[in-house]
């Protein structure tokens, strides 16, 4: 039986919040305990332990409510949109985790606060899965940043952590600036910050052609830009990635930017469908150039973490065009996308972990040579994490799957996405000379006489490992479950339904035709 | 033979089990592999070692009951029907519409039937000529096995397009990891021309899927028939579609400007990478040509314009590979290039249109896979003995190794096309019946028949015949057993079908003419509803 909240009221606001508030709360007392105790290896086993176990009940507490709530119009959405992100961050929550307390002890890093960030960092994303107002987004996407900007700078003897860390807060703040500002101008051409109202009023009085209103989506794209690291906002992304403890790493590369995208897609779904016209354009060439670019300097590098991250880079750009798609369609693909591209990227990056040597700054693809003969296991996980990043079928797993329901959602958008779907297919053939790159280098070259065999993995990596890459296989065949609840996962947007026949251009209509305030409120939805 | 068939309901149960059989193979060798990995040095040379019996002992058995399962296709076959055989229909992925369809036509089960042979003896080429990492590389082979057979069976684009990069990581694998020198090139260059072609593809797949989507549900559906009937694109639409398939299948045939990884590949190919490169994997794209992309559209196939670019490109290959051939000193290279030039001839066959040049084309397919097939073979036997494929360093070798220069000299001439061999019916049946449409390109290709027979008989010459002047050659042991169990099947295809093609010409015989008549009447209906200027349907 399904209730119908009603997230105007506090109470009902709050029961709709309960997963969250046990996050944040829980959050806050395992800060307490950890700062507790004198930093130990074994005090940041345990605080680790813990914060996977507050995870998992909070993950528990998400599936019991998808099925019990539901709300009409207000700050905080309820819907399966909503779940199935919360589902994908609490997941790159539990593995990010996991991997950081191999990769803590294997780089002297002690202190047990680090799980905690992360545990303030997902109750942000979240937030940000079900921000309905323009004010709670900015409120997630901080709480998310700022818990970030620590955890990137967590290895303090590391001059590369430090400075990584110090770029990704200069230029996140300077980012959310350019949010906040976006948001400021959007109220001003709207007077509002409710994401639904937005869009209503926005064909109501046909201010898809407003400058304010353009001004401020064009800057909260430049500001969402800067989040989801899309070319050219995208220059923090290598060094911050580099920087940062592996774990950490994987957990900006795919947590962070599965919460933001998931923000973006719900603010331009819900409130900007009838000014496609005006960020469409905008929007269509961010994601061809963060395609072409992402995957052309992908080609450059050598150093294994720095090639995930213009590899996430350019997958920024692929789920652009889900977003471009503007469509149900669009956000299903997305969802079914994030997944996949947070598994990929966690089991990636748990093979970063597991190559790390102690007191080595950085793992070269050169590292790899010869994987096959020595440590066989890791490197067919690799291979297949590979291959699923460039999405290629059956052996890639469900990585194939994720593209290609992104170009089904592109060809099947009201106004056909071609050029997209052309792009996107270019661009993954030419990321198939990165990836191909790391497979090639551990299957086909010869390990060299004297290159020491790397140290067992420890046993949480290894755990990440095998359930991502089991998990992407399986999805790889039998895809059909996920495909269904990505589709149920659309976001709810309870507008007048002569409105969401998505996207539309508007024309400005002249001043005098335009419907005065008080028949707006009318049409409003249960205001 | 047929009741008995019947009887076991062999129809029901042969395709998938055609997809089943390599792969469970694959998992058995695979897991053998992991769990006796740590006896065996990695690296080392296992068929000394005793470690390789298990893995092709495992995967000759595995191959042997493929083979001998798919044989019942030739009985059970019907070929006064030209609709699909031997279908299953299976739910895959409902969500998105696609389905689990496969099914047969005369075309198929020859290819089916080529392909289980061939791989059944590459197993018997790779015997000792593979020695590290044998339960990778078996495995490998078995799943190759699957991809191809999988593009030969699917009736559904999508599972079509699946199988078709199913097929493109083993070889990837086998040609990086058991490769020559350039390997690592050579691999990564088959790879990435394979995807620019195919990554196309998917895009029009999916465009294809849409527009065919059923109205009632708004799925989309990849059905092979349902496609056929549905999807209505405008021409211009088409044009680029065809586009789309014409760029994956051109690749994979190759034609002409699209050929240059073919002789990497090839040649840096272990033996049986090569011999299933050359008798298989090339055939998929002109298979792909004769199922999804002249079909589909017709009428931007048949276009005057396009049409004859593509039979310009089919001649100059056909010319240019033979040209290629003649002045190369490697012998594995000139076998490469002959490739270019018969696949040529299909081309030619294919877009001529006419329903004795499809089926030549489709004879010259079987053709090559057998006689390029066993070449590559007996260049992998003969390397194996002298670590050259230098024509040069040879001579005068058939009095020191007389059974393989009788096995040579027969297999040459049935790439050449001497009457008597199957080479002569495929080509004879390709330019009498492209004569027809198409005399200026037939004539051209014609001579190139000439040069063709230039280049094999001289290499031969300088192999065999001249004099034995090299020191090294004269105690170069003759072919074993193994090897012949391997070449004879082959010889003596050559010999039957040169003789009596008959009952394979019967098989195919209703697939060709459905073919023709079918492209004809729907290029009609295309080009009559265009010139109506019916309305662009939007998907």
């Amino acid at each position: 039986m399904i209730t119908t909240l009603d997230v105007t009221v506090p109470a009902q606001l709050t029961l709709a919040l309960v997963p969250d508030l046990v996050l944040m709360g829980g959050a806050m007392i395992l800060l307490v305990w950890s700062a507790l105790r004198p930093e130990s290896d074994a005090h940041q086993r345990s605080v680790g332990v813990a914060s996977i176990i507050l995870a998992g009940i909070t993950m528990v507490l998400v599936l019991a409510w998808a099925n019990r709530y539901d709300a009409g119009p207000g700050p905080i959405a309820v819907d399966n949109f909503r779940w199935l992100v919360d589902i994908i961050v609490l997941l790159g929550t539990v593995f990010a985790i996991a991997l950081s307390m191999d990769d803590n002890m294997r780089n002297g890093i002690r202190a047990a606060e680090s799980h905690v960030l992360i545990l303030l960092a997902s109750s942000g994303m979240m937030l940000l899965a079900g921000a309905r107002d323009l004010i709670i987004v900015f409120l997630g996407i901080e709480l998310m940043s700022v818990a970030v900007y620590a955890l990137a700078g967590l290895n303090r003897r590391s001059e590369r952590s430090a400075e990584g860390a110090l770029k990704y807060f200069l230029l996140g703040a300077f980012s959310t600036a350019f949010l906040l500002y976006g948001i400021a101008l959007v109220y001003g051409a709207t007077g509002t910050t409710n994401l639904q109202l937005i869009g209503g009023r926005v064909a109501m009085f046909a201010l898809a052609g407003s400058p304010l209103l353009v001004a401020g989506v064009a800057l909260m794209l430049i500001g969402f830009g800067f989040k989801v690291a899309l070319v050219p906002f995208h220059m923090w992304a290598p060094d911050v990635y580099d920087g940062a403890p592996s774990a950490v790493t994987a957990y900006m590369a795919a947590s962070v930017k599965a919460a933001a995208f998931a923000a973006f897609i719900r603010v331009w779904l819900e409130a900007f469908p009838y000014s496609y016209s005006a960020w469409h354009g905008a929007l269509a060439g961010l994601a061809i150039i963060t395609m072409i670019v992402g995957n052309a300097i992908g080609l450059q590098q050598r150093n294994i973490k720095r090639l995930l991250a213009y590899s996430s880079i350019a997958h920024a750009g692929y789920l652009m065009v889900a977003i471009a798609a503007a469509s149900f369609q669009g956000s299903s693909a997305m969802l079914f996308y994030l997944l996949v591209y947070t598994l990929a990227t966690f089991g990636a990056f748990a093979v970063v972990v597991a190559l790390t040597r102690d007191g080595q700054e950085a793992v070269m693809i050169e590292d790899l040579t010869g994987l096959w003969s020595v440590r066989p296991w890791l490197a067919f996980a690799m291979a297949v994490l590979m291959l699923a990043l460039l999405g290629f079928p059956i052996f890639g797993g469900a990585g194939f799957f994720a593209k290609w329901y992104v170009l089904e959602a592109a060809l099947q958008a009201p106004v056909p996405q071609t050029t997209l779907a052309i792009v996107l297919v270019l661009t993954t053939v030419v990321s198939a000379g990165y990836y191909l790159y790391v497979v090639m280098v551990m299957f086909m070259r010869a390990r060299p006489d004297g290159m020491p065999a790397p140290e067992r993995a420890g046993g949480l990596t290894r755990m990440v490992l095998a359930i991502t890459v089991v998990l992407i296989l399986v999805l790889g065949v039998v895809p059909n479950g996920v495909a269904n609840l990505a589709r149920a996962g659309r976001p709810r947007i309870d507008v007048d339904p002569t409105l969401t026949t998505l996207p539309r251009r508007i024309s400005t209509a002249p001043p005098d035709t335009a419907p005065r305030v008080a028949d707006a409120r009318a049409a409003e939805p249960n205001r | 033979m047929s009741a008995f068939l019947t009887s076991i309901g062999y129809q029901h149960w042969v395709l998938p089990a055609l997809l089943v059989i390599p792969l469970a193979g694959a998992l058995v060798i695979w897991v053998h592999g992991a769990v006796t990995r740590p006896r065996c040095a990695p690296g080392g040379d296992e068929v000394a070692t005793g470690v390789a019996a298990a893995p092709r002992g495992w995967a000759l058995a595995t191959f042997a009951i493929e083979f001998v399962v798919s044989l019942g296709l030739w009985w059970s076959f019907d070929p006064g029907n030209t609709g699909w055989q031997s279908v299953v229909d299976w739910s895959w992925i409902p969500m998105w519409g696609i389905r689990f369809t496969l099914g047969i036509d005369g075309i198929a089960v020859m290819m089916v039937l080529l392909t289980t042979l061939i791989m059944l003896l590459a197993v018997g080429g790779s015997w000792t000529s593979i020695r590290a990492r044998t339960h990778s590389y078996y495995a490998l082979l078995l799943v190759l096995t699957a991809g191809m057979l999988g593009v030969f069976l699917a009736l559904d684009l999508f599972l079509f397009y699946v199988m078709w990069e199913v097929m493109l990581v083993p070889m990837y694998f086998i040609i990086g990891i058991w490769g020559g020198e350039r390997r690592i090139y050579a691999s990564l260059k088959f790879f990435l021309y394979t995807m620019v072609g195919s990554m196309l593809m998917l895009a029009a797949i999916v465009y294809l899927g849409l527009a065919a989507r059923d109205p009632a549900t708004g799925l989309p559906n990849f059905n092979y028939d349902w496609i056929l009937q549905h999807a209505l694109v405008g021409s211009t639409t088409a044009k680029w579609l065809f586009g789309a398939f014409f760029l994956a299948f051109a690749v994979k045939v190759p034609m002409f400007p699209f050929h240059t990884w073919l002789p990497d590949a090839h040649v840096e190919a272990p033996t049986a990478g090569s011999v299933v490169l050359a008798s298989i994997m090339l055939k998929l794209g002109t298979f792909g040509f004769i199922r999804l992309a002249v079909p589909l559209f017709p009428a931007a196939a048949m276009s005057p314009t396009i049409r004859s670019i593509i039979l310009l490109l089919a001649v100059i290959g056909i010319v240019y590979g033979a040209l290629v051939s003649l002045v190369q000193p490697d012998f594995k290279k000139l076998v490469a290039y002959s490739s270019v030039s018969h696949l040529g001839f299909v081309m030619l066959g294919i877009f001529a249109l006419t329903v004795q040049s499809v089926q030549g084309a489709l004879m010259v397919m079987i053709n090559h896979g057998i006689s390029t097939g066993a070449l590559f073979f007996l260049i992998g036997m003969i390397y194996e003995r002298r670590h050259t494929r230098l024509i040069d360093d040879y001579g005068g070798i058939a009095r020191v190794v007389p059974m393989f220069a009788a096995m040579l000299t027969i297999v040459t001439f049935s790439s050449i096309g001497v009457p008597g061999t199957n080479g002569f019916v495929g080509e004879f049946l390709v330019l009498i019946g492209s004569f027809r449409t198409e005399p200026v390109f037939a004539l051209v290709a014609t001579t190139v028949v000439i040069i063709s027979a230039a280049y094999l008989l001289w290499a031969i010459q300088r192999i065999l015949f001249n004099s034995l002047d090299k020191p090294e050659n004269e105690h170069v042991p003759d072919l074993n057993k193994r090897e012949l169990a391997v070449l004879i099947p082959l010889v003596a295809c050559i010999v039957w079908l040169g003789v009596y093609p008959a009952p394979v010409l019967r098989r195919m015989e209703g697939a060709a003419t459905k073919f023709v008549s079918q492209v004809d009447a729907r290029r009609d209906a295309m080009v009559t509803a265009d010139a109506q200027s019916a309305p662009e349907v939007q998907p």
